[in-house]
């Protein structure tokens, strides 16, 4: 069977489109083929800075031919009816039709038999190729040269120049498939390493594609790429008794950016090791795409790895020295910023702890208006919201109020720091840094870093006191503002990270085992808030492996639906009370009295009627007074239960009814003939389920 | 070619050098504009004449103002004026990034010694209304090029697309000549008493006009100029304009670039807030898009005379 390898020949693409291009690409030409009736036995796509290829192994040679049936008018149908189906069914007269008769016996009508024979794959190939150039799916692209005068003329990532395109089996010299998009023949040619060999190869298949690439210093498959690299790099750090600082998404990246990737290692001197580690790692990392060193005792050691894309003919001595120039003057510019703000602004010298670097950046940020959401105002504003409810919330999470205050005060002012302009993803941790140069307490340096935290579902939760009050009072401010404003997640959409922010409360809360009455801390929230907190929690419990249904049952229950701790202590009481037999029978119990509750419920006028208490029958059957009295007793005793939070107790308490249960049905009948012993005997069940209902809602407990 | 004026000895070998290459290629060799610009994407031999059919190929040297940057002549690396080396091809040729690399080895960057790697870099000018795909253009992990296919300028589509490449000339001179300080890199390629360098040049003008970028420059006046600047590119676009053709889109774009620098001046002075600073790139990006409008009308822009 024969095989497609095609590749795609620009200028480079930018290493962050690569990996969907290729999918992309290997996507389309497979989901075309499939369309036209051609499977194959496996496909791949690889990308590298300047091609995308695509083999797809094991196409037939032609399309299978085939046949359709196309049922038209009765005999004797208007004769528009009858020319509309010899047009559809491209017949030239009513000859070439067949005539059949109707199952139904209605009597007879016409059929068209059409008959279509396969193509040939090579020109179904020929077919489908250029369209899916044309309208590639990249992020962004761009026309070029003589021909970007026309505003159809095609477009692309970067200028394409050449397509390699062959179709043909393993035994045979394989055919080009003929075809031309703007100007460009699709031919046998492709080219190596820009600079490393430059010429044109020849290529057939697939099969000596791969190794003629690599002889002309192209490592097709990124993944191999990315291989290579880590592997050079750790034996090189190895090697300095230095351990590499791993970094998945740079890896990624540099490997979208070399096509012979040769790792080489530079320095700079340790002075620059004064700047925090994180600023260091940052700057090499953005703007020279360089891996940083640690030395064994975990400290940043003054040496970096970079990967470039030659074997230079001097070993890279010259590429290793001109990337640590380049290393250097950005540490220095690094250092620069990292000096500049923990110095004074003057102009921000008034008020409270004014001579403090921190504190004026605090001022100017409230000075300078900063905008943090059009419809939500201004940074300054949400920095006194955070502080009042940090302030407000320190009593319930045990965290001192006025370090709390002070925290979420300092927590926002790094965002005025140079470095944290510059380095975003630096910020919290630069304001602890800066915090503890101006002799904060160590709680509230704390919190400024971790008051981000967490920032999804791997993270680390903070147990300090201080940053769990400022953390949730940042996610409180967030949550209910855009709620305020409807600016709520939608989909796949959600541009502020509110899903985040709700799961970050949540863990806080849960984790640190904290009792937060939502409704009675946050003014604002609304039942739909809670809802989505309720969302989000079920989706946190199921992902630890909680049932959904426990859940929904605790959640129907509506009372201190806002503390979430106290959520999820019912569903873990009511998981374990449910893995007893006491609990299974409980259960079953409970959904035969509901079910027979349901039924007569449905046949009554008052449905109410079942709602008085039941009264107590002297000449009842002996299981019915024994039910009787363990429901009031096990009502009474779940209720309090309960009202202790004592989620185990009231499960027992229940689980006294089993018994009960069980020899009522056995022993009674509820639909006994005297309409009076029915009616009681349904107050009885009824009672029964108010008392179970007490705990949860078990009809929403499956099974 | 004498030994001063190697590539690598001098500053102005460098650019001497750059300037024959690109003559050899056929681009006109234009002198640097003679108006204050950030940019030497301002020069009209680029803004404008990347618009409209007509094929261009131009290469200069431009003087490059950016007055936040000044740092007193302190920094090794920055400055507040330097220069751009620039070329725009229209149509961009197909060999455009060869013709780079060539240029590259004339200033003596050798591609089998040195690591040149291009690295995505969408380029964008909000003041211009302009924007292009393309990358900046590593040597051993420095910047020392930026290279554009423009897809819009002055808010209009480029048919056919130019390509723009700007070459960061100190950077480029202080990595051939192996300086760490822009001070120090030579001027004129000489030894001894003879020696110019950049900093005999420049170090006095770099302390005297960061004084005035971010001290002394009367940001009244400033404000006056700038509204002056956009009456008059209004006014002459309005009495140049002709309906089918227009007569005087030059002089009116000289007054959107003067506008555009005393916004970068006022903005060196810490006068215009964050929401006030949309606004001014807005109303010179009308300027410019006004004038790039009126240049389709024109013989340059390639209306019918």
């Amino acid at each position: 069977m024969p095989d497609l390898l095609l590749e795609l020949f620009s200028e480079e693409i930018p290493a962050r489109m690569q990996k969907q291009a290729s999918e992309d690409l290997q996507r389309l030409v497979t989901g075309a083929l499939v369309e036209r009736g051609l499977t194959y036995d496996g496909a791949i796509a690889f990308a590298t800075p300047r091609r995308l290829a695509l083999h797809i192994a094991g196409l037939p040679v032609r399309q299978p031919d085939t046949r359709e049936e196309k049922k038209g008018p009765r005999v004797g149908a208007p004769d528009a009816a009858v020319q509309g189906f010899l047009k559809s069914a491209g017949l030239a007269s009513l000859d070439k039709a067949r005539v059949e008769k109707d199952p139904k016996g209605k009597g007879e009508f016409y059929v068209a038999v059409i008959e279509r024979k396969g193509g040939a794959t090579l020109d179904v190939l020929a077919e489908i190729l250029p369209g899916v150039i044309r309208s590639f799916p990249w992020p962004k692209s761009m026309r070029w040269g003589a021909a970007s005068v026309r505003s159809d003329s095609l477009r692309w990532v970067r200028p394409l120049h050449s397509i390699l395109a062959t179709f043909g089996p393993e035994t045979e010299e394989p055919e080009i498939v003929p075809f031309e998009v703007d100007g460009i023949r699709a031919g046998n040619v492709t080219r190596g390493h820009r600079f490393l060999a430059p010429r044109e190869i020849k290529v057939r298949r697939f099969d000596d594609y791969v190794p003629a690439l690599e002889k002309a210093k192209v490592v097709l498959d990124p993944g191999r790429r990315k291989q290579i690299i880590l592997h050079d790099a750790k034996n090189l750090a190895h090697a300095q008794g230095l351990e590499l600082v791993e970094d998945e998404a740079l890896l990624d990246e540099v490997a979208g950016l070399v096509e012979w990737p040769v790792v080489l290692m530079g320095e700079y001197e340790e002075a620059f090791l004064d700047i925090p580690a994180e600023v260091i790692r940052a700057t090499i990392r953005a703007n020279q795409k360089c891996f940083v060193l640690r030395r064994h005792d975990g400290r940043l050691a003054n040496k970096f790895l970079l990967t470039s894309n030659i074997e230079a003919s001097d070993g890279g001595k010259a590429i290793a020295a001109g990337n640590g120039r380049v290393v250097r003057a950005r540490l220095s510019d690094a250092l620069y910023f990292w000096k500049t703000d923990q110095a004074p602004l003057p102009d921000y010298s008034n008020g409270a702890n004014s001579n403090k670097p921190l504190d004026q950046r605090m001022a100017k940020l409230r000075a300078l208006n900063i905008v943090f959401h059009e419809k939500l105002g201004t940074q300054g504003e949400r920095v006194e919201r955070i502080k009042a409810l940090a302030k407000e919330l320190a009593p319930v999470v045990g965290a001192d109020p006025a370090l709390s205050e002070r925290a979420a005060e300092l927590c926002k002012a790094d965002l005025m720091t140079e470095v944290v302009g510059e380095f975003p993803e630096v910020q919290g941790l630069m304001g602890k840094r800066y915090a503890e140069l101006q002799g904060e307490n160590p709680d509230v340096c704390a919190a400024i870093e971790e008051h981000y935290k967490p920032q999804g579902p791997g993270d680390r939760v903070p147990t300090n006191p201080v940053s769990i009050a400022v953390a949730l009072a940042d996610k409180l401010d967030t949550l209910v503002g855009f709620w305020a404003i409807d600016e709520k997640p939608t989909g796949s959409k959600d541009p502020y990270a509110l899903r985040r922010a709700a799961l970050g409360v949540i863990r806080l809360v849960l984790e640190n085992g904290i009792r937060l009455p939502l409704f009675a801390n946050s003014r604002l929230l609304t039942a739909d808030l809670l809802s989505f907190f309720h969302d989000r929690l079920k989706v946190y419990l199921r992902d630890k492996g909680a049932r959904h249904d426990l859940i929904d049952a605790v959640l129907a229950m509506g009372s201190s639906n806002d503390d979430l701790l106290m959520i999820v202590r019912r569903v873990e009481a009511l998981g374990k009370f449910l893995d007893t037999e006491d609990g299974k029978n409980l259960l079953a119990g409970y959904k035969r009295a509901a079910n027979i509750i349901r039924a007569e419920e449905k046949k009554e006028k008052d449905a109410s009627a079942f709602n008085a208490a039941y009264v107590p029958d002297a000449d009842a059957p002996a299981a019915e007074k024994a039910l009787a009295s363990a429901t009031a007793a096990a009502a009474g005793e779940a209720a309090s239960a309960v009202a202790r939070e004592d989620f185990e107790g009231a499960m027992s308490a229940l689980s006294k009814l089993r018994a009960p249960v069980d020899a009522f049905f056995t022993d009674v009948t509820v639909n006994d003939a005297d309409p009076a012993k029915r009616l009681n005997r349904l107050r009885l069940l009824n009672a029964l389920r108010s008392a179970v209902h007490t705990v949860a809602d078990f009809s929403k407990i499956a099974g | 070619m004498s030994a001063s004026l190697d590539p690598s000895r001098s500053f102005q070998g460098l650019i001497l050098t750059l300037q024959n290459f690109w003559a050899e290629q056929g681009c006109v060799i234009l002198q640097p504009y003679d108006m204050e610009v950030g940019a030497g994407t301002f020069h009209p031999a680029t803004t404008l004449r990347s618009l409209g059919p007509k094929p261009w190929k131009a290469a200069y040297v431009q003087p490059s103002r950016r007055p936040k940057d000044g740092r007193y002549g302190e920094n090794p690396n920055r400055l507040q004026h330097y220069y751009q080396f620039q070329v725009i091809l229209k149509p961009s040729p197909p060999d455009l990034q060869d013709l780079y690399l060539r240029s590259l080895s004339a200033i003596g960057v050798d591609a089998k010694l040195h690591d040149i790697r291009f690295v995505e870099d969408d380029w964008e000018s909000p003041t211009l209304g302009a924007w292009g795909l393309g990358w900046e253009c590593w040597c051993d992990g420095m910047e020392v090029s930026q290279f554009t296919y423009f897809q819009q300028v002055a808010g209009i589509e480029c048919a056919p697309v130019s390509g723009e490449l700007t070459y960061g000339l100190e950077r480029l001179a202080m990595y051939v000549q192996g300086v760490e300080n822009v001070y120090d890199l030579n001027f004129n390629g000489r030894d001894g008493a003879d020696k110019i360098t950049y900093g005999d040049v420049f170090l006095q003008a770099e302390q005297e006009y960061s004084r005035h970028n971010f001290e002394h420059a009367d940001t009244a006046l400033l404000f006056q100029h700038f509204k002056d600047a956009e009456a008059e590119c209004k006014a002459l676009l309005a009495r140049g304009d002709k309906g089918d053709h227009h007569e005087m889109v030059l002089p009116a774009y000289d007054q959107c670039i003067k506008a555009s620098h005393r916004f970068n001046l006022l903005d060196a002075r810490g006068v215009i807030s964050v929401t006030e600073r949309q606004s001014y790139i807005l109303r010179v990006r009308e300027l410019a898009k006004a004038c790039g409008e009126a240049w389709m009308r024109t013989a340059g822009g390639g209306a019918a005379a």
